[in-house]
């Protein structure tokens, strides 16, 4: 069994603000296999994007790391040092981020951000490296890549952009990707090429992706695995087929039901009723208990995170598969 | 940045003028601005009664005096702490004299620049149509201008003269609050209060003074604070090339002019305590300036 | 274009207030001239005319580039103006560039590091550069490396080498001693200007997605510096320099005064004072259009370095 690309155990991740201590991510472990597909969803808030950034060690200060490890391929990267991590970001592990437009620089032309990736990490002339920025474009399917080069950010269409984001990822052909939300902000039928475009992708090139989305419904169709959180904390994580068949987490149930598509015509529409509880006002025990129609005296208590399946694990009092809902209290 | 304690939360009722206060007073670098300011005030306003000689009279002074540097004493036993100038005058007493003069002129300049200018914005903006676009040109033209030319021409024209100085900064400064003004007016009309003015019946000049105004008050605040400053150096300037204030009656700026003659030959006292006590007054103004902005700057709201 | 009409309304302006100074033949006429020595002088001078008069054939003449001829000098005032403007320029732009090269630095230092010291005294620094005033500055260097320290020279300009037809003295060593202290008094405060600016865009510039990016692809803090948030805060800065330009060629009146630097500055006020209205006009026409000029410039650098200025949006 070879050693997963990814191992994150306990990883805490605080911001002090003048209010308290805001613990984004608090206490999340998991582990990517060599090219497997990660779905890590959640909510604004939910601390999954501050999680991507941790492992990139990209938190900016007063944020840190507060606890736990980050293992890269058996390294541990969270005491690395500075030159350490930066000689594996865009290398090694690479990442995608949400809105094309903010992520590129945009008074200098493509090809110089594309060449500067590339010269980063080796030595290669300006013309090896543009040559290497041509054939990646290609290989993400864009068209004519030698004069989208010579374009800057703002003239090109934001699915080009996110495409250029993605082809920038891959030019070092790295052994992760962690990619925060990149489909957000783009059209619906873009989104679709997106997806499946990175999943032909991680397949041919066996590349581990992690993909951050607050919407379930877009990798439902290209994870391997899925991880649910909330909070800062996993609420459920699971192979993606029986994650999204029998979801064990009523959060993860109501995010399933909140999709339009899923439930049969005529039926409304189901809400999560409540907001996520505000990260420095978190109540004490399990933390969606709140908006729980399911929550008694022993959701006061924290639950743990328990395997209740092969390899499907639920942090919860009153998991699905133990106490299946009531009609009354069923709304899917 | 101080690390103040958060102010507790205010009651419904607080004045806005106290909270203004308890946010200014969280940089401790800005009160001590405003401490500097106050016993500046103070000084220029009882000059009189601390200075030890009159520098503006005549009969005080002595030509045999002249030029003794710090620490020297006079023929009439009068002790020089600052030395004196080239006429024999006490420096410290001319400074503080000096200091009534430019704080005068460059307070009364902008209160007046403010009050036209204010007006002149709040029209435009209010009224719009041919009357905004004559306003704003003339505004447009004057502010593409290097102030300092603007007022050596003016003075060159008006002779040298307190109230002629203050002329020359009033129009070199109104287009500021002009266009300010203007810009506040433009965002404040469109808010509810004035629609609920104007279904009131309010006259015009009524809406005008008492409503738009007041709201549009904070950036020309602003302005005011640090343009007081502008002022003071500006006058400070013409003085110094012999275009401000009259030769008797000196302002800090001719002070230091004064002194530029003596410079070569090493005595320095002159010059230099007027231009130390100039600098003084600018950064305390400054120092209260910026505080006031980032407190009065509604983007900045916490 | 609005630039036509403020030089017209300038010069009706100018020559409306220049014409109320005084009597300039009370200066130009010796005492002791007689009644029809002045006379003379009045008609060769033009001053015996009605103003309006004087006014059109100021006009008409100026079209043809005569200014007409200093009082003072007897020669054409545009002349004179031109000759003493490459000194003026050559001491703006020293100043200028002094400032932008010692002033970009420093902000930036102090917005990317703004919480150490080090930064603090940066900013603290620059509200005396802007507070100090201009003259005194001047002033108080020539006491201290003009007179106590005796390095370097307490007025004039250097030596000059021709350059492209122009005289300039930043060539030669001795120029550059001249130079030296002009160009500090001048640049001062702008240089504040600059750090502060630099400071607030480096801040903001710094928080933005690109920023991260750069560093989530792996480049070192030097690139990231150096050419990622330095082209950005590039352009805010060119504008506000190039625009405050002119200003600085307006305060050099005053540095060359102090100085006796020769340039059109301290020929102003001279022609102020001894009421010679044919320079004092040819200068401020010059100072126009220098102004016009430099904001025509600064708009097309400001296409040069944005991007997206210069090519427009394609989607």
């Amino acid at each position: 069994m070879t050693i997963p690309t990814l191992q994150v155990e306990d990883l805490e991740t605080h911001f002090p603000t003048r209010d308290g201590i805001v613990r984004a991510v608090d206490g999340v472990s998991f582990d990517v296999a060599e090219g497997e597909i990660l779905g890590l969803v959640g909510e604004s808030g939910s601390g999954k994007s501050i999680t991507g950034f941790s492992i990139l060690g990209l938190i900016d200060p007063p944020g840190r790391i507060a606890g736990g490890r980050v293992l890269f391929k058996g390294e541990d990267i969270t005491s690395a040092s500075p030159e350490r991590m930066r000689s594996l970001r865009g290398s090694r592990i690479a990442m995608i981020f949400q809105d094309p437009m903010m992520t590129l620089n945009p008074v200098l032309r493509v090809d110089t951000q594309m060449i500067e990736t590339v010269q980063a990490h080796e030595k290669v002339s300006e013309a090896a490296a543009r040559a290497r920025a041509v054939e990646t474009l290609k290989a993400v399917g864009i068209a004519a890549p030698e004069e989208r080069l010579l374009a800057y950010p703002h003239q090109l269409s934001g699915g080009m952009r996110q495409r250029i984001a993605i082809a920038t990822a891959l030019l070092h052909s790295p052994d992760l990707i962690i990619a925060d939300e990149p489909t957000t902000a783009l059209d619906v039928t873009i989104q679709g090429q997106i997806l499946y475009e990175m999943r032909k992708l991680c397949r041919d090139t066996g590349t581990a992706l992690i993909w951050i989305t607050h919407d379930l419904s877009v990798v439902a169709g290209l994870a391997d695995r899925i991880m649910v959180m909330y909070a800062g904390k996993i609420v459920e994580t699971g192979p993606v087929a029986t994650v999204i068949e029998r979801p064990q987490h009523p959060y993860t149930r109501g995010l399933i039901g909140s999709v339009p598509g899923v439930l049969p015509r005529g039926k409304r529409l189901f809400q999560i009723p409540g907001m996520t509880p505000a990260p420095l006002n978190l109540p004490p025990g399990c933390r969606f208990k709140t908006r729980c129609s399911r929550a008694d005296t022993l959701c006061d208590t924290l639950p743990e995170l328990v395997e209740l399946h092969p390899n499907h694990s639920v942090r919860c009092h009153h998991p699905h598969d133990a106490r299946p809902l009531t009609p009354t209290e069923s709304a899917a | 940045m101080s690390d103040a304690a958060l102010p507790a939360a205010p009651a419904k009722t607080e004045s806005p003028l106290k909270r203004i206060w308890q946010e200014f007073a969280e940089s401790r670098l800005a009160l001590l601005g405003l401490a500097m300011l106050v016993i500046f005030l103070i000084a220029a306003v009882f000059a009189p009664f601390l200075v030890p000689q009159n520098p503006y009279d005549l009969a005080n002074l002595d030509i045999l005096d002249a030029r003794l540097p710090p620490g020297e004493i006079s023929g009439t036993g009068l002790t020089f702490l600052l030395g004196s100038d080239g006429q024999g005058r006490d420096m410290l007493s001319a400074m503080l004299y000096g200091l009534r003069i430019s704080l005068f002129v460059g307070v009364t300049a902008v209160a007046l620049a403010l009050a036209i200018g204010a007006l002149a914005g709040l029209l435009a903006a209010y009224v719009g149509g041919r009357v905004e676009t004559v306003i704003m040109r003339i505004v447009d033209i004057q502010l593409s201008f290097p102030a300092i030319l603007v007022a050596l021409i003016l003075l060159a024209v008006l002779g040298n003269g307190v109230d002629k100085v203050i002329i020359a900064l009033v129009a070199v400064q109104w287009a500021y609050f002009a266009r300010a003004a203007r810009g506040a007016a433009l965002v404040e009309r469109n808010k509810e209060y004035v629609e609920a003015a104007r279904c009131l019946g309010l006259s015009r000049t009524r809406l005008l003074l008492r409503h738009l105004l007041p709201n549009c008050m904070p950036p020309l605040i602003v302005i005011a604070t640090v343009d007081i400053a502008r002022s003071i150096t500006l006058e400070a300037t013409l003085s110094f090339l012999g275009l401000g204030v009259p030769v008797t009656e000196p302002s800090l700026g001719m002070l230091i002019a004064n002194g530029f003659d003596y410079l070569l030959s090493g005595v320095y006292w002159i010059s230099l305590f007027p231009g130390v006590l100039l600098t003084l007054v600018i950064i305390a103004i400054n120092l209260v300036g910026d505080q006031l902005r980032d407190v009065l700057n509604p983007r900045l709201k916490r | 274009m609005q630039a036509a009409l403020v030089v017209a309304v300038m010069s009706v302006l100018v020559f409306a207030g220049i014409y109320m100074i005084g009597d300039p033949l009370a200066i130009l006429a010796s005492p002791e001239a007689t009644e029809l020595d002045r006379e003379q002088i009045a008609r060769a001078l033009g001053l015996d005319r009605p103003v309006w008069e004087q006014y059109l054939r100021f006009v008409g003449s100026a079209f043809g580039g005569d200014f007409g001829k200093s009082f003072v000098f007897g020669q054409p005032a545009m002349k004179l103006v031109l000759e003493r403007m490459p000194a003026t320029l050559e001491l703006a732009i020293t100043a200028t560039v002094m400032a932008v090269l010692i002033g970009v630095p420093l902000g930036l230092y102090a917005g990317l590091r703004h919480e150490t010291t080090a930064a603090r005294t940066i900013m603290a620094g620059s509200v005396l550069g802007f507070s100090l005033p201009n003259f005194w500055v001047g002033l108080m260097l020539i006491m201290i490396f003009a007179v106590q320290l005796g390095w370097l020279p307490a007025s004039g300009r250097g030596q000059t080498v021709e350059v492209l037809g122009l005289h300039l003295s930043i060539f030669t060593a001795n120029g550059w001693k001249h130079i030296i202290l002009p160009a500090i008094t001048l640049g001062l405060s702008k240089c504040a200007l600059i750090i502060r600016l630099a400071r607030a865009t480096a801040r903001e510039v710094m928080l933005m997605d690109f920023v991260k990016f750069a560093r989530a692809k792996g480049l070192n803090e030097k690139r990231i510096i150096g050419v990622h948030i330095l082209k950005n805060i590039m352009v805010p800065i060119t504008t506000v320099t190039g625009l405050e330009l002119g200003a600085l060629i307006a305060f050099a009146v005053i540095t060359e005064t102090i100085f006796s630097w020769p340039g059109m500055g301290k020929l102003l006020i001279d022609s102020i004072v001894q009421l010679d209205r044919p320079v004092v006009v040819a200068y401020l026409i010059i100072v126009v259009l220098l102004l016009v000029i430099i904001n025509l410039v600064v708009d097309i650098l400001y296409s040069v370095l944005d991007p997206r200025v210069r090519l427009g949006n394609a989607k």
